[in-house]
């Protein structure tokens, strides 16, 4: 498979981008790990005149932890997220989660920001963002901006991103207490049929604050508040988790496809959920 | 439009100076271009790693990775491995362990394999399929893959030059 022509640029500066931009307006494009883009210009669902690599951007790249806040340059690699000691303490769920992403090899190359960025409700970090409550920088001609996570997510493939913005960074807080994701796949490698991600304190036996998100279950990562209220105040038990899972549920809405029909995909979710909420439970 | 560039990859060790389109794709490059026919392309979808070369310390699907993203990498492939006078410890080890059949994925699997080893020398059954799982293989079953490195992993350690890197990069399977 053979993408279509284009001219290729390896600008080392975050400036240089915006020139880039400036100059070649909606023609051109960035490119992360490619992991998501490459094989996209393969098929010829997208054309890319100009592609702006991004890989020699050095203030895109690195693991910041300042106390309790961490920050993910866009250009971190899963790879890079497994291997970090002091992330896996300061926010273990990450580590979890990007283990579930893809292989090894795609792994080396995919990069946080391309996967929160994409757009893709299939890819694993964006419903991991909505349960940090994360933000993500995004810098444009127009200068430097911040976005919720929560409010990133408008539609597949859309985002509150404009064209002429790179997103810069993500940052969210250190999590205490318990965390899980879980994912269902067809095998591994895959992209979810369902996945959740669950954080949640404890307090005297109960639970003291609660997250829960999902992925791929509907055309934007899922953040159910819902959900989380279920729990708080509760010892996690069938009855709260039930309620819990309830609550997620009403806030889906998956669509058919090769990983099952729309009945599939709620059952296999109600699983999913409940057993990622018990297992943060578990771990507080 | 796309003007071709100016490409250097340095690859086992040996520089490559051509011009190509940037649009080309890394595996065309070192199949078509200069002859290095031991990475395959298995599927030309990023899904069964028969491409896999190292590049530039990572292990990396040769068809998901345009020439252009590659200019001035270092890369090795199966033919920098070993040789056939001269066999790398896994290649040893596949031949006496039966770990190809058609052979058709083995570049990609031992290219790999090496990678899995320098980060963690000293890994369980689970690591090893964990760590080998973008590369596909549609005849031995994987039994005796991981089979051949785990007995590569056992005879690298004996030699005493390789003792000192102990598993810092060892990974608890996800799944
Ligand atoms: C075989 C295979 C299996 C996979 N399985 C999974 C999986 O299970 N879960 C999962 O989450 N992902 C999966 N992926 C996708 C993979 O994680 C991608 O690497 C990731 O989705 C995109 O990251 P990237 O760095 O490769 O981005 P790219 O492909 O380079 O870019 C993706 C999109 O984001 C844009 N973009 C990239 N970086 C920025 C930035 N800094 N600012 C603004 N826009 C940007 C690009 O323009 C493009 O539109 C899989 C990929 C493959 C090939
Ligand atoms: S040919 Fe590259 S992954 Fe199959
Ligand atoms: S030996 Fe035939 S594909 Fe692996």
């Amino acid at each position: 498979m053979i993408p279509a022509p284009f001219d290729y640029h390896r600008p080392d500066s975050l400036e240089g981008v915006m020139s880039l931009i400036r100059e070649h307006g909606d023609e051109a494009r960035v490119m992360a790990g490619g992991h998501s883009l490459i094989p996209m210009m393969k098929l010829r669902m997208a054309e890319v005149p100009h592609l702006i690599d991004l890989q020699a951007i050095d203030s895109l790249r690195g693991i910041r932890i300042d106390g309790d806040k961490i920050t993910l340059g866009a250009m971190v690699t899963q790879h890079e997220l497994i291997d970090h000691a002091e992330l896996a303490t300061k926010a273990p769920i990450l580590r979890e989660a990007a283990l579930q992403i893809a292989d090894p090899q795609v792994r080396y190359m995919g990069t946080v920001g391309g996967n929160v960025a994409n757009g893709d409700p299939g890819n694993d970090m964006p419903g991991l963002m909505q349960c940090l409550d994360a933000q993500f920088t995004l810098h444009g001609p127009e200068g430097t901006r911040t976005v919720a996570a929560r409010d990133f997510y408008e539609a597949a493939y859309m985002t509150a991103r404009t064209d002429e913005e790179v997103l810069t960074e993500v940052t969210f807080a250190a999590t205490g207490g318990g965390y899980a994701y879980e994912k269902q796949k067809r095998k591994i490698g895959d992209y979810a049929t369902a996945a959740a991600a669950v954080l949640i304190s404890k307090s005297g036996g109960q639970v003291s604050a609660a997250s829960v998100a999902m992925t791929n279950l509907s055309d934007v990562p899922v953040f159910s508040q819902g959900a989380a209220d279920a729990l708080v105040g509760t010892d996690c038990g069938d009855a709260a988790v039930d309620a819990a899972v309830a609550a997620a549920l009403a806030e889906i809405d998956p669509t058919e496809d090769n990983r099952g029909p729309v009945a599939f995909k709620r059952h296999v979710a109600g699983i999913i959920i409940a057993r990622t909420i018990r297992g943060a439970f578990n771990r507080a | 439009m796309s003007n071709k560039m100016h490409i250097q990859l340095n690859v086992n060790g040996e520089a490559h100076e051509f011009l190509a389109e940037p649009r080309e794709l890394l595996i065309y490059a070192l199949r078509e271009r200069l002859n290095i026919t031991g990475p395959h392309v298995g599927c030309d979808t990023s899904h069964c790693g028969a491409c896999t070369v190292t590049l530039d310390g990572k292990s990396v699907k040769a068809c998901t990775m345009f020439v252009a993203q590659a200019n001035g990498a270092e890369i090795t492939t199966i033919e920098g491995i070993g040789s056939p006078d001269a066999l790398h410890v896994l290649q040893e080890s596949f031949r006496e362990h039966h770990g190809l059949q058609c052979g058709f994925c083995t570049p990609g699997m031992i290219t790999r394999a090496v990678k899995l080893l320098e980060e963690n020398p000293t890994p369980t059954e689970e690591e090893v399929r964990f760590g080998m799982a973008g590369n596909i293989c549609r005849c031995t079953g994987y039994q005796n893959i991981v089979k051949s490195i785990l007995a590569a992993a056992n005879e690298m350690n004996a030699q005493p030059s390789s003792s000192e890197a102990v598993g810092h990069n060892k990974v608890e399977a996800a799944e």
